[in-house]
């Protein structure tokens, strides 16, 4: 069980949070400038590391804030968790 | 290969059961190949084994970084089904559960299989109009989903006692899929690892790879760099499961695909008391009795994307909640085992058996419990790697259909992803 780092509430367990996916990948900046295959790697090929991924989870039965964690897929260690702007 | 039957089993009991031969060799490692499959679970042993036999070849490596069948194919639930919703899919599945019935002869292998139907507890609208409309689609592709009412459904259940007018979510009606079938999961990898070795295949355990290695001229692969050496070979196939983008990833090539943590766990024994599958879609928890008399019981996957072989402690709680909503007299049992594994699955839910961009790579990818598929898996991959075109039936799992962005969103596939 995820013991996730909230800014206001402090750790709690994360049955308190909803999971909101991995962080997105970043939109390109000129989207009239690149080819096809910048484009479908955009919108198609998550990041999918076998080490520490950025994903978003809600803290919705506490202070409902979002937060961005970056958490180890093999081990579920949380290296860093900031609340979003 | 030795045959085993009635005889050879009367004829070996006489001899004290010391003169068995080994169900596969463990030959060295060579440097070449005509074909790397990585990956010794089932759908790279099924791989290998229709290489040999549809295709005539023979010259092929299977490379486990574990032990034979210890991935996925030890870790699933064991349930064979065809009730999915697209036309690009029902096919596919429809062939599998074909093969599947006549694999115990075909492999001389009793893989205990057991065609039992799976009964889906429908409790919301929304789900019962996404399953008709699967029963539907199932129809033009003979793959028969039928609807009972709660009475009977009851009847079939004896044990599903939860559900009633006043609880939370109420069950509705029942949707049985005639032909789900479960088998032994174990006998899977080690009936076509033993044919496939019988033919001419290596399967080569303790063998890990640690880098694909592409040809400096033309790009295309040309072996595989494992903990024992480097192997050539001009065919490499993927066929990890939940590891796929880790071993891409070593030549940098993208495929669309994430992993997550799927988990389950077994009851003690107990006198038969459900001999259907039961699945509870909208509430995420489904399960069957196995010979030994255990429940098997699965659940929703952990959330975010994870390669861990455990499960969580509030993912198990949830499933076991759910249950106890349905089935209030499973309060008492006490669950013996649990485990997870590792799947990967691509956004749209549909599987991915295709040639990459890298010329001689193929990936078998995204099954997300691709135990259902090992056979027609394993047949139309094969197919792919001998002829280099795809067989009809994998034909619309190709990766180009991330390259047109002509998705097919499957919802077939059991996840809540």
């Amino acid at each position: 069980m995820l013991q996730i780092s909230c800014p206001f509430c402090g750790p709690r367990n994360e049955v308190e949070f909803v999971y909101g996916g991995p962080l997105k990948n970043r939109r390109p900046d000129d989207i009239s400038q690149i080819d096809d295959t910048t484009w479908i790697d955009y919108l198609t090929v998550p990041k999918n590391p076998l080490g520490p991924v950025q994903e978003r989870w809600w803290h919705v039965r506490g202070c409902g804030c979002w937060l961005t964690i970056t958490r180890d897929t093999r081990s579920h260690d949380i290296i860093e968790s900031e609340i979003e702007s | 290969m030795q045959s085993y039957s009635i005889f050879s089993l009367a004829r070996n009991a006489l001899s004290g059961h010391q003169n068995w031969s080994k169900a596969w060799r463990s030959p060295p490692l060579k440097k070449r190949y005509d074909v790397i499959i990585i990956g010794a679970g089932g759908h790279g042993l099924a791989t290998a084994y229709y290489l040999a036999k549809n295709h005539g070849i023979t010259n092929v490596a299977v490379l486990e970084k574990g032990w034979l069948g210890g991935g996925n194919i030890a870790r699933n639930t064991v349930t064979i089904r065809s009730n999915y919703m697209r036309d690009e899919s029902i096919p596919f599945y429809v062939k599998s559960v074909k093969l599947y019935e006549g694999l115990t002869k075909e492999l001389n292998y009793n893989l205990m299989y057991s065609k039992r139907s799976m009964i889906d507890v429908v409790q919301t609208y929304p789900k019962l109009r996404e399953i008709k409309r699967r029963m539907f689609n199932g129809d033009l592709h003979g793959s028969a989903y039928e609807r009972i009412e709660v009475d009977e459904l009851r009847r079939r259940i004896p044990p599903l006692t939860g559900g009633g007018p006043e609880s939370r979510l109420p069950i509705l009606a029942g949707m049985v899929h005639p032909s789900a079938a479960v088998c032994r999961h174990d006998a899977v990898a080690w009936s076509y690892a033993r044919a496939a070795d019988d033919r001419g295949v290596e399967i080569h355990q303790n063998t890990e790879v640690l880098q694909l290695l592409r040809d400096s001229t033309d790009g295309s692969i040309n072996g595989v760099e494992t903990n024992r050496g480097t192997v050539y070979a001009d065919k490499v196939a993927v066929v990890v499961s939940g590891h796929t983008t880790s071993i891409t990833d070593t030549i940098g090539l993208k495929l669309p695909l994430k992993s997550f943590n799927l988990s389950a766990f077994v009851s003690e024994p107990v006198k038969p008391i459900i001999d259907v599958i039961v699945n509870c879609p909208d509430i995420g928890v489904y399960l069957n009795q196995s010979d030994k008399g255990e429940l098997v019981i699965g659940g929703a996957p952990d959330a975010g994307q994870s390669f861990r072989r455990d499960i969580k402690q509030q993912v198990f709680e949830d499933a076991v909640c759910s249950m106890l909503e349905l089935f209030p007299s499973f309060k008492r049992l006490k669950l013996m085992r649990q485990w997870g594994g590792t799947l990967d699955i691509a956004h749209d839910a549909t599987p991915i058996v295709s040639q990459t961009d890298v010329q001689g790579l193929y990936v078998s990818a995204g099954w997300w419990g691709g135990f259902k598929a090992v056979p027609a898996g394993g047949y139309t991959l094969a197919h792919l790697i001998a002829k280099n075109e795809q067989h009809e039936l994998t034909a619309p799992f190709s990766l180009n259909r991330f390259k047109r962005l002509d998705f097919i969103l499957e919802a077939g596939t059991t996840t809540a992803t």
